[in-house]
């Protein structure tokens, strides 16, 4: 992995999130109802709090220039406030990022030990009964919406965000599976069966290696899959992450929250799959 | 193709006939208030009860259902085009534009679908006729949920323009468009159908999940992700079950779905 191909991902990295932002800022912008005040209905406002509203609201009617204010504010670790919570959009974010960093460690660390644990019996085994009732379980999962999985799990008494597991294992046991019975086919591993060696020698000396960059790869699919499940199982289950505020803020059309989701959203995705591209052959990312 | 996945597919023939033809199997109009018989019980009359407003369970779940199944496929559809113009078109003409076409689909496949999804459904009127929501979100499905399948589309024509025969074709005179007509097209014709069929399943359960939180097709009109939300009353789960109707019903369909499409993956 050289300098240069690490600086070309964070270039783009940095380029994805900047255009995605302003598409953000550009769809609030043009979105039906832009403009209207909540405030010009109310009567507690006095005409000067009023006008001072819609001098800001004005401000933000040209998406280049709030694009453009916002990124000199934002370079100053200002990022807005946000009209429809009243707080700074920093300390929204402060407050929100841990509850969703926390779903999003419990989704993909769930699904990843659930996936794995079912898919490396079913790769040993072989056995059509096993792997018929291993891909009904995940085929299950695959059709009950998000939203309505974390619904049962409150029903249940569980914490909701075991739903962001169940929505990111499926994936990797089906790829995870295929992947390990293909690298068990190998003349390598099947020589080295042969030999006698123990199932977990072959595992880690002969399986892992073949193994470990196209898992990688799926390691930055998951981390955006999961960051979209947890959307609506935070709006579901009332959990106070970044996922209920998108929601809030786009109910709200609040232009600084909506933005800087955009932005960090965009971030953390493009900053995983790019990390897992690094160490990915080209020919692996084409098949996820 | 196997006897199980026949049986699959001429079931879930079934379920979209059914589904479509919805006004003549319902035992009432969708909308049809039955105002003595307030979330009423299972009888004959009403084989899943009635919701808090009286209306008949089963017909708002048939009719539901012929929503979802017919649209889901025109937005799949619109999506599939989408696909097949953008990546396939950027992909074959190459040079600058499959760069800049790559920029577009890795910059829309930056953000989780859900999450663009719900910004751009939000900031369209969210107070508007019944009829009107469910095009706006069947519409949104279909042009937003095109770049996954148009970098599977893009990395098909982008072989296809350097394989032999296409490099054989344009060395022996072919003029471009019979290339794109009679080489190109019939090799990517079935990813596009691939494509189609899994988007199907996708954007239902997508409609599902904006129903959910509020943000797909509106009251009266009913739809797989509005009906869902009774289940958020999930204390009057226990002892009325039928509650749990649409999504039994939901989770078969996507299961016959799942069950012919994860044939289709294991042959390719």
């Amino acid at each position: 992995m050289s300098l240069r191909a690490i600086g070309r991902q964070l270039i783009t990295v940095l380029l994805t999130a900047l255009i995605g932002g302003l598409l953000g800022a550009t769809l609030v912008r043009f979105a039906p109802g832009f403009g209207a005040q909540e405030s010009d209905l109310n009567a507690q406002l006095s005409a000067e709090a009023r006008q001072a509203l819609h001098e800001q609201d004005a401000r933000e009617r040209n998406v280049l220039s709030y694009y453009a204010h916002y990124l000199g504010q934002l370079a100053h670790g200002d990022f807005g406030y946000s009209r429809s919570l009243n707080r700074p959009v920093v300390e929204l974010l402060r407050d929100r990022v841990p509850e969703t960093l926390y779903s999003i460690a419990i989704g993909v660390g769930g699904g990843w030990l659930l996936g794995l644990t079912l898919a490396l019996p079913a790769t040993w085994k072989q056995s059509p009964l096993y792997s018929t009732t291993a891909a009904l379980i995940t085929g299950v999962f695959l059709c009950i919406p998000s939203a309505v999985l974390a619904l049962l799990f409150l029903v249940v008494g569980s914490p909701g965000r075991i739903a962001i597991a169940l929505i990111v294992f499926p994936k990797v046991f089906r790829f995870s599976r295929n992947l390990l019975i293909k690298t068990y086919a190998l003349p390598h591993v099947l020589t080295a069966k042969a030999r006698g060696l123990s199932g977990l020698r072959i595992l880690g000396w002969h399986v892992f290696p073949n193994i470990a960059a196209p898992m990688l790869a799926l390691a930055g699919v998951t981390v955006s899959l999961a960051l979209g499940a947890a959307i609506p199982v935070e709006v579901v289950c009332d959990y106070p992450g970044l996922g209920q505020l998108a929601w809030r803020a786009a109910l709200a059309r609040d232009v600084p929250v909506l933005v800087n989701l955009t932005l960090v959203i965009a971030l953390v995705t493009v900053a995983a799959n790019s990390f897992s591209d690094l160490l990915t052959p080209s020919a692996t990312r084409d098949v996820l | 193709m196997s006897a199980a996945r026949w049986a699959a597919v001429a079931l879930l023939a079934a379920v979209f006939l059914i589904a479509l033809a919805a006004n003549l199997f319902a035992p009432a109009p969708y909308a049809k208030q039955f105002r003595q018989d307030l979330n009423h019980p299972p009888t004959q009359q009403y084989p899943l009860g009635t919701d808090e407003l009286g209306r008949d369970r089963l017909s708002r779940l048939l009719y539901g259902m012929r929503i979802s199944l017919l649209l889901a496929p025109a937005a799949a559809l619109l999506s599939t085009l989408l696909a097949a113009i953008v990546g396939g078109a950027g992909a074959y003409i190459g040079g600058v534009w499959d760069r800049l076409t790559n920029v577009v689909i890795n910059l829309f496949l930056s953000l989780p679908w859900l999450f663009l999804l719900l910004t751009v459904r939000a900031l369209l009127p969210l107070d508007v006729p019944a009829l009107t929501s469910v095009v706006i979100t069947f519409a949104l499905l279909g042009t937003l949920g095109w770049a996954a399948s148009a970098r599977i589309v893009a990395a098909t024509v982008r072989d296809l323009r350097n394989s032999e025969f296409v490099l054989q074709a344009r060395a022996s005179g072919c003029p471009s468009l019979r290339l794109l007509l009679r080489h190109v097209l019939p090799n990517v014709k079935p990813i596009l159908i691939a494509q189609f069929w899994i988007s199907v399943p996708l954007f239902i359960l997508t409609e599902a999940n904006l129903g959910m939180l509020g943000l797909g097709v509106t009251e009266p009109l009913p739809s797989w992700g509005n009906l869902l939300r009774e289940l958020e009353n999930y204390g009057a789960l226990a002892h009325r079950p039928w509650l749990w109707a649409p999504l039994i019903s939901l989770v078969l369909v996507m299961s016959l779905f799942q069950f012919i499409l994860s044939g289709e993956e294991y042959a390719s």
